[in-house]
This record gives C-alpha cells, sequence and structure tokens, in this order.
C-alpha cells in the first residue's frame, strides 16, 4: 500500500489548513480544527493495529480514558502539565504491551470483542476506584490562566503536534522491516510465521504504537478541558468512531486515516448544526454508505480517478 | 567437503510421538537427514506425513520425543524460529500473501527468514531465487492472480529466499498436470545441487522414486521402513500399507505363479 504524491499533498494542505486557522477564523473554526487533529491522531495511532496489521482493534477509549487519568492524577500530584503528559504516554504504553500480549492471542472476531471489553473494564476500574480517581464525581485540573484564544491556539498546537508524531511514526513504520511484517500478518499470519516473523512480537508493537498516541492526545485533551469523569473518558462511541474514520480515509495508507478524521467531524459538526435531532440517525446511514460503496476509503477514489486517466477511460 | 561433516545429520528426530486427544498421529518416529540428502516420505493417505512436517518446524508441539537439528534439541520451538534456523518448508495447500506482488512475497522470505540486513538487500535476494525458480517475468504481478502450477513456484523461491539448510516439500506436485510436474521436478532437482537437504513428501511414487536414492515410509503414524528406493517399493510391508492386504497378497501370488 503505497502513499503515492497525492496523498502526501492532500496531507501537507490539511495540515496547514489546520495550523492556520487562528489566522483566518475564530474561536468555533480553531476549536473544530483541534478536535481534527485530536481525531486525526486517534485515528493514525488505530491504524498501526488496525490498518497495517488488521486486527479490528476498539481499544481507542480505553487508552484515551486512561491518558486522561494518568495525566490528570499526575497533574493534581504537582507534575508539570507537559511532563505528565509524558508519563501518561509511557505508562498507557506501558499498559497496552502487557495487554497486548494477552489479548492479541485472539483472532478476528473474538479480538474485537476482547478489545471492546477492555474499555469497559477500565471504565469500571476508574469509577470504582474513588479513592483515587474521584470516581463518578470526576476530577478538576487545574486550569490554564491566559486568554480563552491563546488556550484554545495552544491546545490546536498541541494536538496538531501529537497528530504530527504519529505520522512521522506511521512513515518509519511503513519503510521498515516492522511494517512489512505487520502488512504480512495482515494478509496471511500462519504464513507469516512460517517466513519467519515473530508474530507475537510485532502485533504487540503495533497494539503498543495504537495506544502511545491515544494517550498522549488524552492527557492533552483532560487538561485542555479541565475536568473528566468516566462516562466522558470512556466513551464507547469514540471507540467506534475512530476506526470507522480510518477506514472512511483509507485503513493502511499514511494520509487516509487523517483524512478521514477531517472529513467524518466536518461532516459530524454539518449534521450536528443543521439536523439536531436527526444527526446520529443521518451519520448512521453515511456510515453504512461508506461501508458499502467505498470500502477502499476516500484515498482509494482518488486513486481510481488516476488510474482511470492513466489508462484513458475505463477499460 | 569434510566425511567427518557429512557423516554428521543434519535433522535428527528421535523417538517423536503426537497424539491429538485419543488419536495417535505419530508413533515413536526415528529419522536422521544428512547434509545435501534428497530423500522422500511417502505414505498413504492420513499417515501422518503432514503432521510429522509441521512437528518438526514448530507448528504442533510433539506429544514426545526430540528434534535435533544441528545437534540441538528444537522440539520446542516456534515456527519462525524454525524459519530462521533455516528449516523450511512448502504448504500442501500453498500459503501467499494474497495482495502482495510475487516480489513482495518472496522479498518477506529473504528479510525475515533469510537474515537480509534491509528491505532493499532483501529485494535483491528475492530477485534472485525469483530468476532461479523461473518467475522472474511475474514479480510484480499480485500473488492471488497466479495460476496453481505458479504460486507453487512461488513457495519455493520464497523458501529458497529464506536460505534454507533443510527444506521440506509438503505435496509441491499435488494437482500439478504431467509437464507441471516434469517442471517442477527439474527444479527441484536444481534445488538440490545447491547442497540444500531436501525431504520430498509425496504419495505419487513416480515423483519420488526420480528424486531420491532413500525413501522413508509412513503408516499408520509409523515409520514402517527406511532404506535405498529400489528396496523399499519391493518390500511388502509397503506394499500391503499401499494397497490393502488383500491385494498385497494377489500381487504376491501372481509374482510366484
Amino acid at each position: 500500500m503505497k502513499s503515492g504524491p497525492l496523498a502526501y499533498a492532500l496531507l501537507a494542505a490539511g495540515l496547514l489548513v489546520l495550523a492556520s486557522t487562528p489566522l483566518w477564523a475564530d474561536n468555533y473554526v480553531v476549536r473544530t480544527a483541534a478536535i481534527v487533529a485530536m481525531y486525526g491522531a486517534l485515528a493514525t495511532s488505530w491504524n498501526f493495529i488496525g490498518g497495517f496489521t488488521g486486527y479490528p482493534s476498539f481499544s481507542t477509549a480505553a487508552f484515551f480514558g486512561l491518558g486522561c487519568y494518568v495525566g490528570a492524577i499526575c497533574q493534581r500530584a504537582g507534575v508539570p502539565m507537559m511532563l505528565a503528559w509524558l508519563v501518561a504516554t509511557l505508562m498507557v504504553g506501558a499498559f497496552a504491551c502487557l495487554l497486548g500480549a494477552i489479548i492479541l492471542r485472539l483472532r478476528g472476531h473474538y479480538f474485537a470483542i476482547g478489545s471492546i471489553a477492555v474499555v469497559e473494564v477500565c471504565r469500571l476500574v476508574v469509577s470504582s476506584w474513588s479513592s483515587l480517581t474521584g470516581g463518578g464525581d470526576g476530577l478538576n485540573l487545574p486550569l490554564l490562566t491566559w486568554a480563552p484564544e491563546q488556550v484554545m491556539r495552544f491546545f490546536l498546537f498541541v494536538m496538531l503536534g501529537i497528530l504530527v508524531l504519529s505520522l512521522i511514526a506511521t512513515a518509519l513504520v511503513d519503510r521498515a522491516r516492522l511494517g512489512f511484517g505487520l502488512r504480512c500478518i495482515h494478509q496471511n499470519e500462519d504464513a507469516a510465521a512460517m517466513v519467519g516473523i515473530n508474530t507475537t512480537l510485532y502485533k504487540v508493537a503495533a497494539y503498543t504504537l495504537s495506544a502511545v498516541f491515544c494517550a498522549a492526545a488524552g492527557a492533552a485533551y483532560a487538561s485542555w478541558t479541565g475536568y473528566i469523569d468516566p462516562t466522558e473518558s470512556f466513551q464507547i462511541l469514540m471507540t467506534v468512531k475512530v476506526p470507522v474514520m480510518a477506514m472512511l480515509g483509507g485503513a493502511g495508507t499514511l494520509a487516509g486515516p487523517f483524512l478521514g478524521a477531517a472529513a467524518f467531524v466536518l461532516l459530524e459538526e454539518v449534521f450536528w448544526a443543521n439536523f439536531l435531532d436527526w444527526n446520529r440517525a443521518i451519520l448512521g446511514v453515511v456510515i453504512v454508505l461508506l461501508v458499502f460503496f467505498l470500502p477502499g476509503g476516500l484515498l482509494s477514489l482518488a486513486r481510481k480517478a488516476k488510474a482511470k486517466a492513466g489508462s484513458g477511460g475505463p477499460a | 567437503m569434510k566425511t567427518s561433516q557429512t557423516a554428521e545429520p543434519i535433522l535428527r528426530l528421535e523417538g517423536v510421538s503426537k497424539t491429538f486427544g485419543g488419536l495417535k498421529a505419530l508413533t515413536d518416529v526415528s529419522f536422521a537427514l544428512t547434509p545435501g540428502e534428497v530423500v522422500g516420505l511417502i505414505g498413504p493417505n492420513g499417515a501422518g506425513k503432514t503432521t510429522l512436517v509441521n512437528v518438526v518446524t514448530g507448528n504442533l508441539p510433539p506429544s514426545s520425543g526430540k528434534i535435533l537439528f544441528e545437534g540441538k534439541d528444537v522440539a520446542a520451538q516456534k515456527p519462525y524460529e524454525a524459519a530462521r534456523r533455516g528449516l523450511a518448508r512448502t504448504f500442501q495447500i500453498v500459503q501467499p500473501f494474497p495482495q502482495m506482488t510475487v516480489l513482495e512475497n518472496v522479498t518477506a522470505g529473504a528479510l525475515f527468514g533469510g537474515g537480509a540486513a534491509s528491505v532493499g538487500d532483501a529485494r535483491d535476494m528475492a530477485r534472485e531465487s525469483l530468476d532461479f525458480v523461473g518467475l522472474a517475468p511475474l514479480a510484480d504481478r499480485p500473488a492471488a492472480q497466479l495460476a496453481l502450477a505458479a504460486r507453487k513456484r512461488l513457495e519455493l523461491a520464497k523458501s529458497l529466499a529464506m536460505g534454507p539448510k533443510v527444506l521440506m516439500l509438503d505435496e509441491v506436485n499435488a494437482g500439478l498436470n504431467s509437464s507441471e510436474i516434469d517442471g517442477a521436478l527439474a527444479l527441484i532437482r536444481k534445488i538440490a545441487e545447491r547442497g540444500v537437504t531436501v525431504l520430498i513428501i509425496e504419495h505419487l511414487m513416480k515423483v519420488v522414486l526420480s528424486l531420491s536414492k532413500r525413501l522413508l515410509v509412513l503408516h499408520h503414524g509409523r515409520l514402517i521402513a527406511d532404506g535405498p528406493s529400489a528396496e523399499i517399493v519391493a518390500d511388502e510391508r509397503v506394499i500391503e500399507a499401499y494397497l490393502g492386504h488383500k491385494f498385497a497378497a494377489r500381487l504376491k501370488e501372481r509374482h510366484h505363479g
């Protein structure tokens, strides 16, 4: 799955548009840009396990929520904000590594169910462990004392930073031995083992990569909103939305998950604003249509158009 | 070649058994392969031939017994470890990476099993083994598009790119027509000339006899014969295993009568 120059151009243009929003748009647009960047990072993370490796993971919200909580607890204990994000990233990465060694023994639907259970178990543990997490009351975080526009701009660039890091990691993995091995596992796991790939190790690496950027985004999100609670942090909806975004753009490609996230968030905003009662239903229909008629994602459209232009019309 | 080394077996099985619940798939199987040897493993359907390969390459753990590869007990190995050691195999039902190109398929073998330093090096090694098996013109085709005979060649190229010391070929000729079989046999001969120890699993006698001087015969999970091909095919137990008791007796009568 090679990413063509068109994908890189779209990617660069997308990042540029997001980064320039504070120069030409109001606070609502900047906020939306930050949300796009955040979901872009989550979808790009999911791509490691879901796109490259072909394991349908629904653990995103677990990593995001744990990131929120580890970051919040550290910050409340007096750890500086950025350091708290780093601690959250590393701890959740270690957690994913251990967890992956257990649940990656499952394949296909069983893995999907196992990974979604992780979200619920994490939510239950966090909401029951009141002495540490505040239980259902949630946790307050120290708020930044800057002007609202400044805070907005700051978190836009933080989310963009996490997104760019996840994209760089994707590009590196894509070119390396790891990416090749993961794609082999995707196509035929038994054959992958027979050519000498340590499949368990590779899958755990992919699962861990899929966790670290979610944890960083979660910790930053907690600092941004200033308040977290278990239901908000561990949303089943998020865990479903993120894979849909990645597939919408093109799973297994470099630019696809980010472009899918951008398209999805924008669609959501449009439906949310115009059809308050029906927005979820409309979104559902859109997802079903996309899955049926565009299984390769939006990027596959561009590829098809190019192939057509190259061969001078449909053969 | 030093004689002291050729005498040392590269692969040795000592009393290997494999049971699935109450079913004894392999019972007390022992044999040794010397480096560079081409040996045929025959036996009727269900004799345990594929199980034996699976046990040797770590796909199934043996229930008991020792598997010594270059003198080291490897009975507990994982399939990827077997591949990296130089114990390669092909599958009876071919196992390509369907959406990758032929070249990428073979590159995977060179990169992970053949110890290539980089993806680029692996690609060069892959080109070489595609040339060797005669698939170079199809290098950029998706593996899923290949016809059966070419897919079997792809399996061979992939195994070769892994730089195997022992290559186990599980019915590489099944499903091929006779001219395709002749091509495959020539290729296997070329592989053996490179010094690779080859174990050919087959139930087509013609194929095995034209390649190997030594035969192993498996029947109901037991090794019932091990020796020079000419002697084995005349062995009564082997004939009985293939034809059944009644026909073996009739055949014998005809020879005597």
